[in-house]
């Protein structure tokens, strides 16, 4: 029951961040002559196309209920591998790059399944230690891409569209289906939402949070292939803070952190609040510092606003 | 635990035969994994287990190991504080900033009010909104970096008369033969550890941290508790914040980034339970000191300075592991 109540509460709702999005994107075409244009929109889009991707994965850990900080450590590394292995050859080199993300986010997955262990806790060692893997293979060195083919890329379009863009809507909505239209998704939030009961109900959950841990690895080496393809570089210290910009957008699209609730559209929304954001306040030159301070009052607000507006659960006290 | 529960499908989980040595080994087994590094490092490097180099690795870690204390009681009290970081360049810009414009005292002063502060909002928030103190503690980790960067204007401060001023005593200070660092974080760990175990304040932090409902049914103010875990992490940020600053005499204005997963990992280590109601500042001062002992041992056999971090990460999980493993008697989980 819990997985077909999370399936189309998941769907139905229309997500709150949508309006504050559609309010700022109002309010930056009145504040900026730059803002509502074309290249200044599909440039939005490739900024948020980073954290973006990682976010759609990011989306299904966190209605399992889990969390994965590592993947700010994972997009360094894919983007070093990817940089770094282009002068052996340029498959290999993204082969590798993709091919560590999901290595990576198996073992974090493995580990979360045969331990037990939290997936908190996992994932903060992981981010620790996939950065120190990160530098020591590095040697505290930027790369730079040696093959003009990989740089171009990341700058090329198709039509009036970034390559990029492309690339992270058509992401989107696969990620959308998979959400919505498969038991892979009907199951995602049946777990989060009771695991006791979905093993029960024979979901195999070790194996199913597992292939979620997959996916946001996945996409965290994505993210960071386009990146280094965006900038013709990689430094080692390349994604770092960016879980805390992932986690900060899925939760502004809805998900809950208990899990069994969430949406990809509503991640889609909070990667737009966060990136209009940013866009905006840099068209009007306010300091970038401020975006910080606007972003972690927005996110708190978000929260009192969730608390206030849903019912409180029979769980709380009041005192 | 018989083989009744078994798994029927997947890798059986394993049992622990010989039970008593290996629940022993399994509940020491950080320490004793520890120990065992230890040696390797002292046979490796003659320099390890001499007294200056113990002195100044416990120095070295004193600073994470004052926050981490902090970080603990929010933890036992059922929350956790991802903030500290931020907070800690927070406030070392600002007493260095300060000390210059309106001399030591006042600096100091004004130092302690104004993280004290922060640490009312994460506490009002969480405590009183009860808002979820992971994503709180971490909208407030970017909206303090924010500020630290609007306060600095992005420079970095630093103290103009280095020599002159009695500040330098906090960092750099030497009282009866030991650092006053390794001193402040002892007198911490020894108050914190009294609060916690000994009086009725640190017995319903662990009740609202083990069992809020229960702990609100039997008339503990859970608001005014989880409010005060704050103020206490704020304290002793604030007093990281002024070894800090007194030791380096500048700050860059990024100063603590990372340090919340540095302090979390030391937690952990020492075997912590994120969960809350549980834990205690000794395990908390042991598992800082390991981080600090593994990071020093490795630098003195020559491996590059980032190694620590991968060591860090395996050392992380097998601690949490065998601690889970002892409790359900069975190293793997059983579902598929």
């Amino acid at each position: 029951m819990t997985s077909i109540k999370g399936f189309f509460r998941g769907r139905a709702k229309i997500q709150p961040i949508w309006i504050f999005v559609i309010a700022i994107f109002i309010f930056f075409s009145f504040m900026s002559e730059y803002f509502l244009s074309w290249g200044n929109i599909t440039n939005i889009l490739v900024q948020t196309s980073t954290i973006g991707l990682i976010a759609l994965g990011m989306t299904l850990v966190m209605i399992n209920g889990n969390i994965d900080l590592s993947v700010g450590a994972i997009l360094g590394l894919a983007a070093s591998l990817a940089v770094g292995l282009q002068e052996i050859s340029m498959t290999l080199a993204i082969a590798a790059a993709l091919g560590a993300g999901i290595l990576l986010g198996a073992i974090n997955g493995l580990i979360v399944w045969k331990t037990g262990v939290n997936a908190f806790i996992v994932t903060l060692g992981a981010m620790l230690g996939i950065r120190g893997l990160l530098f020591v293979y590095t040697d505290e060195q930027s790369f730079y891409a040696s093959n003009f083919a990989f740089s171009d890329f990341g700058m090329s379009s198709i039509g009036p569209m970034p390559v990029l863009a492309i690339i992270f809507l058509v992401c989107v909505l696969i990620m959308h289906l998979v959400l919505t239209r498969t038991s892979h998704g009907r199951n995602t939030f049946a777990v989060g939402g009771n695991p006791e009961a979905s093993i029960d109900a024979g979901i195999r959950l070790g194996r199913h949070m597992m292939i979620n841990f997959i996916i946001v690895g996945f996409f965290a080496a994505l993210a960071g292939v386009l990146l280094s393809s965006q900038m013709g570089a990689a430094t080692p210290n390349l994604g770092r803070d960016y879980e805390l910009w992932v986690i900060t957008a899925v939760v502004l699209g809805g998900t809950k952190l208990t899990g069994g609730s969430g949406s990809i559209i509503g991640t889609l929304g909070g990667v737009l609040a966060i990136g209009i954001l940013r866009n905006g306040m840099n068209l009007m030159q306010v300091p970038a510092f401020y975006v910080l301070v606007v972003l972690g009052v927005i996110l708190i607000s978000v929260l009192i606003i969730d608390k206030k507006v849903n019912v409180p659960s029979s769980k709380e006290v009041r005192i | 635990m018989a083989s009744a529960d078994q798994p029927k499908s997947g890798l059986p989980g394993v049992k622990l035969s010989k039970a008593g040595v290996m629940s022993f080994l399994s509940a020491q087994g950080i320490l004793i994994f520890f120990l065992l590094g230890m040696l390797a490092f002292s046979l490796f490097s003659e320099q390890f287990l001499s007294q200056s180099n113990i002195m100044t690795v416990i120095r070295q870690a004193s600073i994470i190991g004052i926050i981490a204390i902090g970080v603990t009681v929010v933890i036992i009290g059922g929350n956790l504080d991802l903030s500290v970081g931020s907070m800690l360049s927070f406030s070392t810009v600002l007493v260095v900033d300060l000390h210059d414009k309106i001399g030591p005292t006042n600096a100091i002063l004004l130092m302690f009010a104004f993280t004290l502060m922060i640490g009312a909002v994460n506490g009002f928030l969480i405590g009183f909104l009860r808002l979820n103190s992971l994503i709180v503690t971490l909208a407030m980790l970017s909206a303090i970096q924010g500020l630290v960067l609007i306060y600095s204007g992005g420079q970095n401060v630093d103290i103009a008369d280095q020599e002159g001023t009695w500040f330098a005593f906090f960092g750099r200070g030497y009282l009866g033969g030991i650092a006053v660092p390794i001193l402040l974080f002892g007198l911490l760990a020894i108050v914190v550890q009294i609060v916690m175990s000994r009086t009725g304040y640190g017995r319903r932090i662990f009740a609202v941290g083990g069992n809020p409902m229960a702990a609100v049914y039997s008339g503990i103010r859970k608001n005014w508790c989880v409010f005060s875990t704050y103020l206490i992490s704020a304290f002793c940020v604030a007093c990281a914040a002024l070894v800090l600053g007194s030791r380096v005499m500048g700050s860059q204005n990024n100063v603590g980034q990372g340090y919340e997963l540095l302090v979390l990992a030391g937690i952990i280590l020492g075997g912590t339970s994120l969960l809350g109601g549980a834990g205690s500042i000794w395990k908390t001062v042991i598992g800082v000191l390991m981080l600090g002992f593994i990071q020093n041992g490795l630098l003195l056999m020559g491996y590059p300075y980032y190694t620590q971090w991968i060591v860090t990460w395996v050392i992380i999980i097998l601690a949490v592991w065998l601690d889970l493993a002892n409790k359900r008697k069975s190293l793997f989980t059983t579902h598929s």
